[in-house]
């Protein structure tokens, strides 16, 4: 097991050094060989046109558990309401469903959980409603080990969660429990034809390499999918569907954490990811101060403000701004870009933006290539005189 | 107060870049650096330590040129530091990470918290903490931005939920994860360095941490990458010309008539 160098087939060209990532190949006496930093992540094989590399593998995956059947989302909940990314899954996975001519089911926890038809309009066939008080403040390890063992009882061969702050918390240790693999942040998921299994591409590396992932020999396979990476079909309120309610026997267990208080972060006026135009500033807008002439733009365009990674770094703005690969994915149908000089790990979060505008000085700045329009310019002569013609006409 | 900190040794990403024209990653004197959401994790057990007392035993599982942050990680006020590695761990998936770096915090004796990092800037996954968490049946608490308090068998904490700020009573023994909020790293100190310069880091492989042959590297990970691409990126902007004003005016109509604005 392992990356191995057919050294027959290696002509010692050197090409696969390059691709790398991890810098663990090296030529020694004119052939390739594999040092310890190796992780098998496999970016070096398309590299040879030689095909001397290969990564050996397992003597033999055990056989997936046939009897998993059907796709499913975990449906999470906000304030009393589904969030708008189990509707954007719901979406994805009917497709997934009817490519597996299976069944798509929904599940949410918590407590109060109201009318769930919602779901069925997005997609569902059936959906299972775990409601006790003793959810209210979805403890996430209680929540855990009672989705897990709904999962063992229904057996969906797929379940995808968002990659929400709750789902990237949660769902890793609901996977955990059941012992399969979890793939993380995908941004496209589709069934092979040939094997049914689920291919899962997601970004690595900073957004600099895709990667699609499988897992082949347990079951459910399961993903977290980032919120606005799908869009949500529209409803369709003649669907029909079951509702399964299942009891959550809450005698004898208690979380080992315990929500004391919360406060929300009062920052956010406009949810970023909820804005259908965004206005965001990078390093170019120099400082704090700067953001207001963003804030007048946004206003005067009825968006929100979001913004790379430097000014949150530099305190200019909060945390919740941020867009981009350690921030917020964002697809508004409008993003204007200010002073962002398009770094893969910023492109990450917004680059599925309907239209993007970036306005830059640099005509050479990355951002060009992802944006509709562009605008050469001083942002501080630009950004007033947009302002100006949105006010007067 | 026994402390156990995850840290993780990756490719200093940000100076990867593709070059356009041969769509290869250019790799000028890339470096392996700590991930760097994992110093925070460092400092805040250093930070415990001084509070409460105890141990802070920092753990990475890599190859063996990873020795490298752990002897900075004593630098910087860990106690002791331990490497897992050995090429059976190769190709691991985050949950045969986890159940390495499991089996390593039991070998180490009774662990009152684990800390590890939000994610890496490699993997990217942020699931090795839950994971971990829930292979030790510890408690796990996520994206903590602030410890205030530890009493006996309970700690309280801040953490940023997505939009809100939790406090939470959590059980010990935990697992939590750091978000950067959380602290400001220090440097390291010179006393630091001359003892991390002259410390032994003892190496851990599959056979003492007596770790289930099918649990680990690529043998024990669900998880396969079957293909690694370039993301393609085609569109290029339609640049607008002319006078500053009349382009700002083209733009506004542009996106008049989309109903964008
Ligand atoms: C692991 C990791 C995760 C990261 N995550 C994120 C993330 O989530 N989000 C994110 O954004 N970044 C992230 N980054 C950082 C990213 O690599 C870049 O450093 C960052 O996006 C750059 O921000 P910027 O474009 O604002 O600044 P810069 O790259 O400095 O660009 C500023 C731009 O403004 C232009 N400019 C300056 N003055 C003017 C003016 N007067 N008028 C017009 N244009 C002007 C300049 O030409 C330049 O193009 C991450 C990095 C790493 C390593
Ligand atoms: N190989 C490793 N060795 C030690 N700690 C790790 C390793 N991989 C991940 N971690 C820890 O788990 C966190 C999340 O990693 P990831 O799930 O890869 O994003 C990191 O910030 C580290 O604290």
């Amino acid at each position: 097991m392992g990356l191995l160098i057919d050294l027959d087939k290696c002509i010692g060209c050197g090409q696969c050094i390059e691709f790398c990532p991890f810098g663990a190949l090296e030529m020694v006496g004119g052939k390739v060989e594999v040092r310890e930093g190796c992780t098998l992540c496999g970016a070096c094989l398309d590299s040879c046109a030689y095909e001397a590399l290969i990564i050996e593998e397992l003597e033999a995956t055990p056989a997936a558990d046939e009897s998993y059947r059907g796709v499913w989302v975990f449906a999470e909940t906000k304030d009393g309401e589904f969030s708008r990314v189990a509707y954007e899954l719901l979406s994805e996975g009917r497709k997934l469903a009817d490519a597996r001519q299976s069944e798509l089911g929904a599940v949410c926890l918590g407590h109060d959980i109201g009318a769930v038809d919602s779901l069925i309009a997005g997609g569902a066939d059936r959906v299972c409603v775990v409601d006790s008080p003793a959810l209210a403040d979805f403890p996430e390890d209680l929540c855990a080990r009672k989705l897990a063992e709904v999962i063992l009882e229904y057996k969906p061969e797929i379940v995808l969660a968002g990659a929400t702050a709750l789902g990237r918390s949660f769902i890793p240790r609901v996977a955990a429990i059941l012992g399969t693999g979890l793939t993380a942040d995908c941004t496209g998921l589709e069934i092979d034809p040939e094997t049914g299994l689920l291919m899962q591409t997601r970004p690595t590396f900073g957004g600099n390499l895709m990667a699609t992932i499988i897992c082949p020999g347990k079951r459910p396979q399961m993903s977290t999918v980032r919120p606005r990476v799908f869009k949500p079909d529209a409803p369709d309120q003649t669907r029909k569907g079951g509702v399964i309610r299942l009891d959550f026997n809450s005698e004898g267990v208690t979380s080992r954490t315990k929500l004391l208080s919360f406060v929300e972060d009062l920052a956010e006026t406009v949810k970023l990811e909820d804005a259908d135009v965004i206005v965001a500033g990078g390093r170019g807008l120099e400082k704090p101060e700067n953001f207001a002439m963003l804030e007048e733009l946004a206003g005067a365009l009825g968006a929100a403000v979001g913004s790379s990674r430097p000014p949150v770094d530099e305190g200019w703005v909060p945390y919740p701004r941020q867009v981009g690969q350690t921030g917020k994915t964002v697809c508004p149908k409008l993003y204007i870009a200010c002073g962002i000089s398009g770094a893969v790990q910023h492109l990450a979060g917004m680059q599925t933006a309907d239209v993007i505008v970036a306005i830059n000085d640099d005509p050479a700045a990355p951002i060009f290539e992802v944006a509709t329009y562009g605008i050469i310019g001083d942002l501080f002569k630009v950004v007033p005189m947009l302002i100006d013609r949105l006010k007067n006409g | 107060m026994n402390i156990a900190v995850c840290l993780k040794q990756v490719p200093g990403t940000t100076k990867v870049e593709i070059d356009p024209q041969t769509n290869t990653l250019v790799r000028q004197g890339i470096e392996n650096i700590v991930n760097p959401f994992d110093t925070y994790a460092l400092e805040e057990g250093v930070r415990l330590r001084e509070r409460y007392g105890g141990k802070v035993t920092a753990i990475s599982m890599g190859p063996p040129q990873a020795e490298a942050i752990l002897r900075d990680a004593l630098a910087t006020g860990a106690d002791e530091a331990v490497l897992l590695s050995d090429a059976a761990f190769a190709g691991a998936d985050t949950w045969a990470t986890a159940y390495t770096l499991s089996r390593a915090v039991d070998k180490l004796g009774p662990c009152d918290i684990v800390i590890c990092g939000r994610q890496t800037i490699d993997g990217d996954t942020g699931q090795v903490g839950p994971e971990l968490a829930e292979i030790l049946g510890f408690t796990f608490v996520s994206y903590v931005s602030q410890v205030e308090e530890i009493d006996g068998e309970h700690m309280r904490l801040k953490r940023l939920m997505g939009e809100r700020y939790e406090i939470l009573e959590a059980l010990l023994p935990a697992v939590i994860t750091v978000v950067k909020e959380i602290n400001t790293p220090r440097l390291p100190s010179l006393r630091g360095m001359a003892k991390a310069k002259s410390a032994t880091i003892p190496v851990w492989g599959a056979e003492e941490l007596e770790v289930d042959g099918n649990k680990i590297g690529l043998t024990g990970s669900a998880t396969r990458v079957i293909k690694v691409f370039f993301p393609q990126r085609t569109q290029r902007a339609e640049i607008l010309e002319g006078e500053l004003p009349g382009q700002v005016d083209y733009l506004i109509d542009r996106l008049r008539e989309a109903n964008l604005i």
